[in-house]
């Protein structure tokens, strides 16, 4: 699918939805869409989620971030209503998602982590079967087209690529015309312009109000996307905020790392740089800062006092990665 | 057949749909789906349709001139394969590869993904079981063609009738004990050996393959408690009776009961949407 097809087709496939959405019952336009409180999964001895609260807001796109292992597949089921929490509160389109009807179901869309192909079936064949489901669905070939699946229509889903079978799995999701999707690792194997093909389609369900619960490995893809992330570790809630403030990333000194030819002397340097510069194993220097504008025209006062080049200059926030490994690690 | 067949693979994916015209019209939207995969899988295929037919003609073959008897009459094993055989491909279709199938759709995510749409389980296993009630009618009339064409083993009109419920019952009844098992294994890779280590040691003790006449009191009573013998049996009354009454067990259509009901039992408290190794 190339963005620019993608593009095209957003306007008209998704005239209807808007509407659909407003029509729908459940809780108000601004109230939460998830509500979790305090939930709890073990499996016998085990612990997978330890007492977690939650809320996604409607039109929201909510990143749920987290290692392996650390709860995040368990709450994600139970908020899908594959699994059953042991202890604490779950709502989710003002229903309790273990026991919900399924009239529930048809306000959801569901991108899972892993799904095969339909056997047997065509790629179109696979979307009607799933059209067939649902009470009031979109339109099957709007829907092939808003994922750039028009041209393999006639095709076998399960020959499709790995990249056009994820897109199915979008599709499949969108058939019904849900209020809240998620899409659990939705871009996982996809190459890097499939990835930004596909981050299209999230935005385009944005920007139509729909509420989306993300979970992803890729920090750029939660970057890019989220307007809230969460991260779970050990089954706990270890930080929530934007993809900005993420675990105080705002408050974290920026790096100013550059390399000085021969073996300049730094004692030289103002004292203020002096005492936070700090020289690694490379020889690069790196320094911490908080005030990067003064910082810079102190160093580089400094440097072209001396004649030196301040080689391979660089000035970075952490990124949300780093953030990330930091908040994980830390479990 | 044809019709019911040409309505079930009827598509209307532009019109309304199916939820939205009931719980009949869904039931059959899944179930034409179903039998479209079904039909469209080389394995079912071979299994279901090819290796009966060979099987038929190997045995009639090899043992076509021999006699036995079947329900107190003395007649040709061509006369008694044909009921074996039917017998045999509704076990196939109805359990074998609904197992098989079942738990290959599990693995891959399938079933979760077909759970996570407002479909109730009702409505997914009432499409999947009138997929499988056509797939062994296709093969049966196969079958019964063959039999008739090739080897001169005709049935009388109301023992075809006889015929055609005993197939509906059975094929309901393995359905069942095929959600059952399926709901016992882990893995595709482990349905193909628990369907032959249940089929086959049933077959030869149950009047598939060996008439029943030949087998001692003690395999005999094993095998009664087991539904295949129970299928084969009402089956074989139909090739040599011609009355309706005559051709079909009330017992052995109880027996079949039974085990669906006991199947269904436990399929409801075990089976699962779910892949075995979901990840937590």
């Amino acid at each position: 699918m190339t963005a620019t097809g993608l593009r095209r087709s957003l306007p008209v496939v998704f005239t209807n939805s808007l509407d659909a959405a407003a029509a729908a019952g459940g809780p108000g336009p601004t109230g939460p869409v998830i509500r979790v409180q305090g939930l709890e999964k073990r499996y016998g001895e085990h612990e997978a989620v330890r007492g977690i609260d939650l809320e996604v807001h409607r039109g929201e796109i909510f990143a749920f971030l987290g290692p392996n292992g650390a709860g995040k597949t368990t709450t994600v089921e139970i908020l899908e209503g594959f699994r059953q929490a042991t202890d604490g509160s779950v709502e989710v389109l003002g229903q309790d998602p273990w026991c919900a009807p399924g009239s529930w179901r048809a306000r959801l869309g569901i991108v899972l982590q892993e799904s095969g192909a339909e056997p047997g079936l065509t790629t179109r064949e696979c979307v009607a079967l799933y059209a067939g489901y649902y009470p009031a669905p979109r339109n099957i070939d709007e829907t092939l087209a808003l994922v750039g699946l028009s041209e393999q229509a006639a095709e076998r889903a399960a020959k499709l690529s790995g990249g056009q079978r994820r897109r199915l799995d979008v599709a499949l999701a969108l058939i019904g015309d849900p209020e809240l999707i998620f899409l659990d690792e939705p871009t996982t194997g996809f190459d890097p312009s499939a990835r930004r093909a596909a981050w299209e389609v999230v935005e385009g369900l944005r920007r139509l109000g729909k509420t989306i619960f993300l979970t992803t490995h890729y920090m750029e893809e939660a970057e890019r996307l989220a307007d809230r992330i969460a991260v779970i570790a050990s089954g706990r809630i270890v930080a929530e905020g934007t993809p900005q403030t993420l675990g105080g990333r705002q408050l974290e000194a920026t790096q100013i790392t550059f390399r000085v030819s021969g073996e300049a002397d730094l004692s030289g340097l103002p004292p203020g740089l002096a005492e936070r510069v700090q020289r690694d194993e490379g020889g690069l220097l790196r320094l911490p800062s908080t005030a990067v504008t003064a910082d810079l025209h102190e160093l580089s006062g400094w440097a072209l006092a001396r004649g030196l080049e301040l080689q391979a200059l660089e000035v970075s926030r952490p990124t949300l990665e780093d953030v990330y490994l930091q908040l994980t690690s830390e479990e | 057949m044809y019709f019911l067949i040409k309505r079930l693979l009827r598509m209307r994916p532009d019109g309304s749909s199916a939820a939205s015209r009931g719980s009949l019209a869904l039931v059959l939207h899944e179930a034409a789906y179903d039998l479209r995969i079904s039909l469209r899988s080389p394995r079912a295929r071979v299994m279901g349709i090819v290796f009966p037919i060979v099987l038929l003609v190997v045995f009639i073959g090899v043992f076509g001139n021999e006699h036995t008897l079947l329900g107190g009459a003395r007649v040709s094993l061509k006369v008694f394969y044909v009921p074996g055989i039917l017998a045999m491909s509704i076990v196939v279709n109805a359990y074998a590869s609904l197992v098989i199938s079942i738990s290959g759709l599990r693995e891959t995510g399938v079933l979760k993904r077909r759970r996570a749409t407002p479909v109730s389980a009702t409505v997914l296993i009432a499409g999947q079981a009138l997929a499988t009630v056509v797939n062994t009618a296709i093969t049966a009339t196969i079958l019964l063609v063959i039999a008739k064409l090739v080897y001169g083993v005709g049935i009388a009109g109301p023992a075809l009738l006889a015929i055609a419920c005993t197939t509906l019952v059975g094929t309901l009844a393995f359905a069942c004990i095929g959600y059952a098992v399926s709901g016992m294994i882990g893995s595709q890779e482990a349905a193909q050996p628990t369907v032959q280590m249940t089929m086959l040691p049933l077959w030869f003790i149950s009047g598939v393959f060996i008439p029943v006449a030949k087998l001692s009191p003690a395999l005999r009573d094993l095998a009664d408690v087991f539904p295949v013998q129970h299928l084969a049996n009402s089956l074989d009354l139909a090739s040599v009776h011609s009355s309706f009454a005559a051709s079909i067990s009330a017992t052995d259509m109880l027996v079949l009961a039974a085990w669906a009901v006991g199947a269904a039992a436990f399929s409801a408290w075990r089976f699962s949407w779910l892949p075995s190794d979901a990840s937590r």
